[in-house]
């Protein structure tokens, strides 16, 4: 029976237990949701701000926002592709997962996340982005040879109809998928955060406000990570960004990151001003385990400072070239800032006892499944992908080469 | 129908009939996967445990017995049961320690401290709520609530995603390192179902473990209930633990 458990696994938990303060109930020790299950709604928010910045030009007209439509259409692919993996790789028994599927649980959040999460990537986003570029597949396809003209063929399933009504009913049935897509990029944050505040075994989780937290603040990272990407894009290729459009997302995500920030202040007045039994160790939490992560990097560093800066780009007439860097500056303040509020979410949750009486303390290992080398592949790999997908899916491809007529 | 056509047909069918097959047995959904005797009924029982806070002197035997019966991990990250030793300072103030995840036994069970007013033990193990959030949460049901009364894992299904643990109030789950699938305390189902105690029923020196059936009308468990003041841990969560306390200090949580 002794020594049946991997040592490395003996040796973080020896740790952790040494770092306990205060009563903690024995099985609490070990950390049970760990970074991978941070990584994990930092992705799934990102797909979803992106595709609801994707919208703005599709069902509300905003046409300033109009070239980075397909950008933040792939990016949120390429990040969907991935949002499943840290879920995989965390489990215990990685080759059940399948069960969720074949013999979900009714009741239980985590088993409908899985369906909400299929239905968003092949009912919404596929079949979106499919719509989007069809006319683009046939033509790249009847200009590509051998191999490519075959991929081509069979990413545009084979259609070959380019009349105007065809191109028509794409651009009509794009336009109802937005629609519907809309509700279903709420649906998948808003889940992400049901699946946390559901729980009322665990204060620091169980508030009716976190769904529509995690979706507020997955709008947020979704939008910086498109503006992030534009400008990056832009440098890369050495081009001048749009400075309407910059300009158009700025708008949008200062807005957004005064709803979130409203709404995460309101979380926090109502449980002070309510100060239930749990208030003392949340308080102590913050003070002694997430001081940094969540005052200094979350608030200040990730909320605070790009608000003041997003302000001062639309009060001061700055030229191009340092508004553009202002909004780089903001955008990657802001990923770094909504990264910290998933694990201040996700590990706090688990640094407090449920005993209320004690705190725990989390050493993330560096290698191995659950690590910060797994973490920091996962959080690659969406831009891998997305490298991959520009050169699939060239997004500016028609600008160039689409002959006139199409237009 | 041609021959090139059947044959189609039969290349088809047989594959797909085979794994049709294979998936049956898991698509049925909840199978109750905890091997009882034949003549055993489950619809008869409704299993409860009453803990006599006062009788328990923390020596620890119960949580000994449970590791060695259900071949818990040895080491002191895993209890599918656990004591608590409880100290009242003169000033109001509890210090709460765990005496089982201590490497050896103190010399002293109760240390001599003229600030401590009182001092106790506190016996804790999964709830076996009426309303248990770890069966709601489950993703695949693989976490379950026997009809008489008992939660169990069924640790062929589980695939580890640890939101039972998360959603237990009680801190009564863990994940076992060697299955790699939630684990906790089954009130020894193998043994109760054969009419004996649990383990840790069975080896307490001062009975302050009570075992039994609240559907038994002269049940032991149900006299407990009757001549005790009874309260169970965290109410306010609507969990309806059936592990009873008499005598249950307002510092335990």
């Amino acid at each position: 029976m002794s020594g049946a458990i991997p040592e490395s696994l003996h040796e973080q938990l020896s740790h952790q237990l040494s770092q306990v303060v205060g009563f903690i109930y024995p099985n609490e020790v070990e950390t049970q949701w760990a970074i991978l299950i941070v990584v994990y709604p930092y992705l799934t928010g990102i797909v979803a701000g992106a595709f609801i910045l994707a919208s703005l030009v599709k069902v509300f007209n905003v046409v300033e926002v109009q070239p980075i439509y397909r950008l933040a259409l792939l990016t949120a692919l390429a990040f969907m592709l991935v949002a499943g993996m840290p879920l995989q790789l965390h489990l215990g028994h990685p080759e059940r997962a399948y069960e969720i599927f074949f013999t979900p649980q009714p009741t239980s959040a985590m088993a409908m996340f899985g369906f909400v999460y299929l239905w968003y990537l092949l009912g919404i986003l596929l079949i979106e982005i499919w719509f989007e570029y069809r006319h683009q597949l046939i033509l790249m396809g009847q200009k590509s040879r051998g191999l490519m003209k075959g991929i081509y063929g069979a990413l545009s399933l084979f259609s070959r109809d380019v009349s105007p009504e065809a191109l028509a009913f794409d651009h009509k049935a794009s336009r109802i998928i937005t629609i519907i897509g809309i509700p279903s990029a709420f649906l998948l944050h808003g889940y992400v955060g049901f699946i946390f505040g559901s729980v009322k075994a665990n204060p620091w989780w169980g508030s009716v406000l976190m769904p529509i937290v995690f979706l507020m603040s997955a709008i947020v990272s979704g939008i910086a990570m498109v503006m992030f990407l534009y400008i990056l894009l832009s440098l890369m290729r050495n081009e001048k960004p749009d400075m309407r459009c910059l300009d158009k997302i700025g708008l949008f995500l200062l807005v957004a990151i005064i709803v979130d920030f409203a709404l995460e202040a309101l979380d926090y007045i109502h449980r002070i001003y309510q100060s239930e039994e749990s208030i003392g160790i949340l308080a102590e939490l913050v003070s002694a385990r997430l001081f940094t992560s969540m005052l200094v990097v979350q608030l200040l560093l990730g909320m605070l400072l790009p608000l003041v800066i997003l302000v001062l780009v639309r009060s001061i007439r700055f030229n191009e070239e340092l508004r553009k860097m202002l909004y780089f500056t903001s955008s990657l303040l802001i990923l770094l800032g909504i990264f910290s509020m998933r694990w201040n979410v996700v590990i706090g949750g688990q640094l407090y006892s449920k005993s209320l009486r004690g705190l725990m303390a989390y050493k993330m290992e560096i290698t191995g499944i659950e690590s910060l080398m797994t973490a920091l592949a996962l959080l690659a790999l969406p831009f891998i992908i997305l490298s991959v997908l520009f050169r699939l899916l060239p997004p500016r491809w028609m600008e160039k080469n689409a002959p006139a007529a199409a237009h | 129908m041609n021959k090139r056509e059947f044959l189609k047909d039969a290349i088809l069918f047989f594959p797909a009939a085979a794994t049709l097959q294979a998936l049956a047995p898991a698509a049925v959904g909840k199978a109750e996967p905890a091997k009882t005797p034949p003549d055993y009924d489950a619809t008869k029982h409704w299993y409860g445990m009453g803990v006599d806070v006062d009788r328990c002197i923390g020596c620890n035997r119960c949580v000994e017995a449970c590791k060695a019966e259900n071949d818990v991990p040895e080491e002191p990250f895993y209890f599918r049961t656990w004591i608590e030793r409880y100290q009242i300072h003169a000033n109001g103030e509890t210090t709460v320690e765990c005496i089982s995840t201590r490497a050896a036994p103190p010399e002293q069970a109760v240390p001599e401290d003229p600030g401590v007013v009182r001092t106790f033990f506190v016996p804790k193990l999964c709830n076996q709520c009426a309303h248990p959030p770890c069966v709601q949460v489950c993703p695949v049901g693989a976490t379950f609530q026997t009809q008489d009364g008992v939660v169990l894992v069924d640790e062929k299904r589980c695939i580890g995603c640890r939101y039972c643990i998360q959603a237990c109030p009680y801190g009564a789950r863990y994940l076992n390192p060697k299955t790699r699938t939630a684990d906790k305390c089954t009130f020894c189902y193998h043994r109760i179902t054969e009419g004996l105690l649990p383990a840790c029923v069975e080896v307490c020196p001062t009975e302050a473990r009570i075992f039994g059936d609240l559907k038994g009308k002269a049940d032991r468990l149900v006299r407990f209930h009757r001549v005790n003041q009874i309260s169970v841990l965290k109410p306010d969560l609507n969990t309806e633990p059936k592990v009873l306390y008499a005598r249950l200090d307002g510092e335990v949580r």
